[in-house]
Formats: structure tokens, C-alpha cells, sequence
């Protein structure tokens, strides 16, 4: 317990849906002064019966957690689940309906870079003016400003108006107020967005320092798996106001994306959504997994499926392609059909594929299905094409990497066949 | 919970007079910062840039001597006219400008207020700081020319009333915070005050005796002018340094505790809205 820095004690928060109020005094003081004589009110809707503040939205509802010195707490969950709220309540922007909230030090937010620049002012004064925003002192500063301003690759402009920045040099620059901040307690919403690619690892690789070298907290809000995976030790997925997963991170991913696709035997595909940028001669209807009770498979198990499909011209050089995506959307693989299939205009064809998973790792998998012919020049030309047709798990059988817990972010998502021992 | 140590709770609601004004002053760098903030942008690509500190107020105040006291005629109880409606102006208009900047304190920061948690009283504070600078430069402007009256000999008396100044400026710069964070807190939820604001100082500004002096009023209205908490400060303001008009201690006194009201409504009232404002505003 000694070390707990945050303990979130069922936390709601509502929000009323709507417009509050009539917006003008008038129209407030017209609606209860036709209250208070009985009649209607005359700034409602017809038809919606009584005062419509009665609509509520629990953004919040019910969030327990503890977190402790030295987490690096990723937050992940789809639009809406309540994440930003839970990060405002926790910056003190907006204060919670209920429960409360015990904190051990200082917070500080970085709800969105460069908050508070003022266009006018030179790089080093807003980085005071922004630190100041932030809660440093003068002192905490100037003791910074060489590192910031090193930090920020801004030292050539740092006494240039920021009006005068591009887009990049700006966000650098409030990303490395934000990184120096002193508080134990560091709250980002996807702050990472933006800036090169460069910048961006920099930026990843100062806040793991914060974290792991310094002993700071962080809670990390994004819809990038990748940078939740590299920074995070602990994740909690949010849905509906609602903790629904709270562990490790990369169970985490898997959890909240598993939520995302659930896997089934038939998949009906005319109704999926279609990629651009195909030419539509024929149209994938459906896709059912032969021989098989569930979508896990061992490794040396091969996925045998069927497709219905109608062309609309006759068809005799259409190949079949899938490509297999691992669950956080990272492209594995391509497999192809090494023979046309054929068929007459109008009919449903049944194709009937199989193929080998054996190099695959553990994990879950999306697969992409593709129609398509090979142009004169090699190109492609795609007749259909289905995003995410299908999706799969592997379960490790040990035959190939002895049951081994696989890291898919250090080691890929492929298992070769094992090393041999000659002597 | 009691048996640990939390620096900080988070509630969904907090007392009445859960004002941390400790706090403030950890953020004093963030109200001086504010201040720079403000002087920058207000003059940044001016031609004249802080000169407009001393034309504004100039030309009012001869403007009103031309209107009030050349055309109007209106009694300055002897005192020369330009440096009358000059001294009056200097104070109104440091009072105005504390009131409407603040005012608007909720509506024009909603987006940095949205992002990051800060002690929001920094913000109108600075406002009142900042105006204190533009005050100070049309204060300056004002001795000059008195000195200059005084020394042509044209029976303007200043007095030892001049050691009360600071304490006036105060009040003044109390009321007006303390009345721009009550209608910037109401203007969260009904924005057409913001609208009156602007209307209403200057209705007010003649409720106040600027063009005229107190001594002009009688009656039964003399009452409730004497109420009006800025009559007796611009009232000592002129005696202090024109030697013209009255001193009441009394009324001097009044306005000191509804300054002291004013602000402890303001306080509370901002305290309270700022704590959920972003979900109303």
C-alpha cells in the first residue's frame, strides 16, 4: 500500500445531454416564470414531454483503480469509452459526479501540446509562459531551459515569435516543456501524434526515462498500440465508463482488440465492407471454415475453408490472395494461389483453398482476402477485395519454439522451422 | 484512508469556502507570466504601442472638459477643469478596464481552462496587474500636470490625503475584480451579460461622480450616490490631490466593506463555477 500514488474510488461522472438551459437569462426567467403559473413552458420542444434535464450520459461510471509509483499506465478503449474524461477529472479540469480521488504528489497533464503558446511571444518566453502554465516555478525553469531548449531542436529560433514556427518545430517545442515537467504524477492523451518519426521515438524514449530511471508515474491514453506497447508495463482497457480489462499490457491489446473482431466459422462477406480501388468483376458472398469446431488452431493444423463467390463476366485468370494482418493490424504475410481459378458469368462458384499456418507465433490474426489477376507487367489488378474477412487464433503446440511465451513486439509474428543440432 | 498520506483529493463537490488561496501564491510566477502575456499581445505591431496608455485616457479627458465643462458648464467646486475630469478618469478608467477584462475571464480562456488544471483566479488577477501597469502610466501622466498647475498657482492644494492613494487603488482594483468574477462566473451559463457588462460601466460611470462632483447632489438620490462604493473613492482621490470636495469617513468606510463583500461573493461564486464550468460552458 505504501506505494500507491493514485487511487481512483468509484468514480462517476455524468453528463447532461442536450442544451443546458434556454443559453440566455431571458429564456430561463421565460421558463420559470411560466412554471411558476402552471402553464407550458414556452422554450420547450413540442412533443418532448416535461424538462428535458432529466437526459443524462454516464461517461464514468463506477472506475476503481489503483495505481502505483513507477507505472506506466497505458489507457486504451474505443471513442467514447470515457478515457479523456478520466483524464480530465484526474488533471482537474472537470470535477467527478461521485467518488473521490486520493493523490500522492503533483499532477501534471499534457491533455494536448502547446496549450497556452502565445503566438506573439518568442520560443523562450512561452516556455516559461508555459511552464508557468504547467506548475513550475521561475526558478524550475531557468534551472531547465538549457536542457528544453536542446531538447526541443529549436535552438537556432528560440528567440523568434512562434507565429513564425512550422507546425513541427512548435509541437517540439511544447512537447519538451511537457517532458521536463517536475511532477511525480504525468498525465499525456495521445501526445505523440504528431511530429517525425524521429522526434516521436525521442519523445517515447524520454518518457520511459521519466518512468523507469526518475520513478515518476505516467498514465498514457492513445489508440496506438505500438507506442502503448513500448511505453506501457501496465494497461487497462475502458469501455462504457466501465474498467473491462486491468493487467498486462500486451493481454491487454489482445483483450481490447478481441472485443474488436470476434471470430466465427462463417463469415458472410457480401455484406463486409470493401477496400478502394478495385474493379469489381466478380463479388465474394461468403466464407465458411471446413472440418473444424472453433477458430483456434494449433500450429501444425491448416486452415481449410470454403468461399462462395459470383463473377459477373467469365472468369479464367483470377487468382486468390489473403493477407494476414496480427491483431493490433501489423501486416505478417501474403499467400497466394499458385493456379487461376475459373468460372462462367453468372453462376455462384464454390472455391474450395487450404493453407499452411505452421510459421505462424500465438497470437490472434486478421486475414484480408483478395480476387485479383496479374497484369502484363506484373501489377495487380484486384477484382474484390474484403478488409479483415476473417479472423483467427493460433495456439502455440509447442512443435515448433517449445511452448514459449511469444513476445510478438521484439520477435515478429513469425516462427521458422526449429534449428537443428548436427553434432 | 485517513492513515495515509494524500497531498491531494479529488471531490465531486467541496465546501463552500474551499478557497486555496495558498495555491495562488504557489502560481505567482504563472500571474506574472500572464501579465507579460498580455502587455506583449495588447502591443505587439502597434505603431504607438504603449503610447495608447496615455492617448486614450487624453483624449477623453478633453473631450469631457470640452462637453461638460465648456459647453455643459458644470461645477468642478473650483477646481481647474481639465485636471478635475482628468483626476476622476485616471480612477474610472482603471476600474472599467478591471472590471470588463476580467468579465470574461471563463469565455475567452475555455480552451487552455479545458486542457490544464491551474488556479483559475490567476487569470483575472493578471488582468487586474496588467491593468495596473496602464494605470500607472496615466497616473504618472496626471502628476505632470498637476505639477504644472500648482506651480503656475492656479489654487490647486494637495494634502497629506495623498498617503491614503495606495489603499484607494486597492479598493478599486478589489471591486473591480471582485464584480468581473461574479459576471464572468454568471456569463458561463447566460451570455447576454457579457453583453451589459460593457453598457452598464458606462451607465455606471455616470452614477459616479466623474464629470460632476458630489457636492452638485442633494436629497434624498444623495444617499444611495454616497452608496454607490465608488463615489467615496473618487471623491478622496480629488481631494487628495486637488483639494477640491469632500472627505466623509463614513461612507469612505461603506465602501470599504462592500468592496470586502463584493470580493468574498466573487471568490466563491468563481470558485465554485470554475470547478465544472467545461461541461456548462
Amino acid at each position: 500500500m505504501e506505494d500507491v500514488v493514485i487511487k481512483i474510488d468509484n468514480v462517476y461522472k455524468k453528463y447532461r445531454l442536450g442544451t443546458i438551459g434556454g443559453g440566455t437569462l431571458t429564456a430561463d426567467l421565460q421558463s420559470w416564470w411560466a412554471r411558476v403559473r402552471g402553464k407550458d413552458d414556452p422554450n420547450i420542444k413540442i412533443g418532448s414531454r416535461g424538462y428535458s434535464k432529466n437526459a443524462t450520459f454516464m461517461a464514468l461510471s463506477g472506475i476503481n483503480l489503483e495505481v502505483r509509483k513507477g507505472d506506466i499506465l497505458g489507457i486504451i478503449g474505443a471513442n467514447g469509452a470515457g478515457k479523456s474524461t478520466m483524464l480530465k477529472i484526474l488533471s482537474r479540469v472537470t470535477a467527478p459526479t461521485k467518488g473521490n480521488i486520493y493523490v500522492k504528489g503533483r499532477i501534471s497533464s499534457m491533455l494536448e501540446v502547446g496549450t497556452g503558446f502565445n503566438l506573439e511571444m518568442t520560443g523562450r518566453e512561452n516556455i516559461y509562459l508555459n511552464g508557468a502554465i504547467l506548475g513550475m516555478s521561475k526558478t524550475e525553469v531557468d534551472r531547465k531551459i538549457n536542457e528544453i531548449i536542446e531538447f526541443s531542436e529549436c535552438a537556432q529560433f528560440i528567440d523568434t515569435p512562434v507565429k513564425r514556427y512550422s507546425s513541427g518545430m512548435y509541437v517540439k517545442l511544447a512537447f519538451a516543456v511537457s517532458a521536463h515537467l517536475d511532477s511525480e504524477i504525468l498525465v499525456m492523451d495521445e501526445v505523440l501524434a504528431v511530429g517525425d518519426i524521429k522526434f516521436q521515438q525521442k519523445c517515447l524514449g524520454k518518457m520511459g526515462d521519466v518512468a523507469n530511471q526518475e520513478k515518476r508515474t505516467v498514465l498514457y491514453v492513445s489508440h496506438n498500440m505500438n507506442t502503448i506497447r513500448q511505453l506501457c508495463n501496465r494497461c487497462v482497457v475502458l469501455d462504457k465508463g466501465k474498467i473491462i480489462y486491468d493487467g498486462d499490457v500486451e493481454d491487454a491489446i489482445q483483450f481490447y482488440v478481441g472485443e474488436l473482431g470476434k471470430m466465427s466459422l462463417v463469415n458472410n462477406l457480401d455484406c463486409k465492407e470493401r477496400s478502394r480501388g478495385f474493379i469489381p468483376r466478380l463479388r465474394a458472398l461468403e466464407l465458411k471454415i471446413l472440418d473444424k469446431e472453433d477458430m483456434l488452431f494449433k500450429q501444425q493444423e491448416k486452415i481449410k475453408l470454403i468461399i462462395n463467390w459470383k463473377p459477373f463476366d467469365d472468369i479464367d485468370d483470377v487468382y486468390v490472395r489473403i493477407v494476414i494482418k496480427y491483431c493490433d493490424t501489423s501486416p505478417v504475410g501474403v499467400s497466394t494461389t499458385i493456379k487461376p481459378v475459373h468460372a462462367k458469368r453468372g453462376e455462384v462458384c464454390e472455391t474450395k483453398l487450404i493453407f499452411d499456418i505452421s510459421t505462424l507465433a500465438s497470437g490472434k490474426y486478421y486475414v484480408d482476402l483478395y480476387f485479383y489477376r496479374i497484369d502484363g507487367f506484373g501489377g495487380i489488378d484486384n477484382y474484390d477485395a474484403i478488409g479483415e474477412a476473417f479472423s483467427f487464433e493460433v495456439v502455440n503446440d509447442g512443435l515448433n519454439c517449445n511452448k514459449l511465451t511469444w513476445y510478438h513486439n521484439a520477435w515478429g509474428h513469425n516462427v521458422f522451422s526449429p534449428i537443428e543440432i548436427l553434432n | 484512508m485517513a492513515n495515509e498520506k494524500w497531498t491531494h483529493v479529488i471531490k465531486p463537490k467541496t465546501g463552500l469556502f474551499d478557497i486555496n488561496l495558498k495555491e495562488i501564491w504557489q502560481y505567482k510566477d504563472l500571474v506574472f507570466m500572464f501579465v507579460k502575456r498580455n502587455f506583449t499581445t495588447f502591443y505587439k505591431q502597434t505603431i504607438l504601442g504603449p503610447l495608447w496608455f496615455i492617448i486614450n485616457p487624453l483624449l477623453t479627458t478633453l473631450m469631457f472638459t470640452l462637453v461638460f465643462g465648456n459647453i455643459a458648464k458644470l461645477s468642478t467646486d473650483g477646481a481647474p477643469q481639465f485636471l478635475f475630469y482628468m483626476a476622476g478618469n485616471t480612477v474610472w478608467i482603471y476600474f472599467s478596464t478591471c472590471i470588463t477584462s476580467t468579465s470574461t475571464t471563463f469565455t475567452t480562456n475555455a480552451t487552455i481552462f479545458g486542457k490544464v488544471y491551474f488556479p483559475r483566479l490567476t487569470t483575472p488577477i493578471s488582468s487586474v496587474i496588467f491593468s495596473l501597469i496602464s494605470f500607472g502610466v496615466q497616473f504618472a501622466m496626471f502628476v505632470i500636470f498637476l505639477l504644472f498647475y500648482v506651480f503656475t498657482g492656479s489654487g490647486v492644494k494637495p494634502n497629506l490625503w495623498i498617503l491614503i492613494t495606495p489603499l484607494l487603488i486597492l479598493q478599486t482594483a478589489g471591486l473591480g475584480l471582485g464584480f468581473g468574477i461574479i459576471i464572468s462566473s454568471l456569463t458561463t451559463k447566460y451570455r447576454d451579460l457579457a453583453i451589459l457588462v460593457t453598457f452598464g460601466v458606462q451607465l455606471w460611470m455616470f452614477a459616479t461622480p466623474i464629470v460632476y462632483p458630489v457636492s452638485q447632489i442633494s436629497g434624498k438620490l444623495k444617499l444611495l450616490f454616497m452608496l454607490n462604493p465608488m463615489t467615496p473613492i473618487v471623491e478622496t482621490f480629488r481631494y487628495a490631490f486637488l483639494g477640491s470636495g469632500e472627505i466623509n469617513g463614513m461612507y469612505l468606510v461603506i465602501s470599504g466593506i462592500v468592496t470586502l463583500v463584493v470580493m468574498f461573493i466573487g471568490v466563491i461564486l468563481f470558485s465554485r463555477i470554475e470547478k465544472t464550468f467545461m461541461d456548462t460552458v
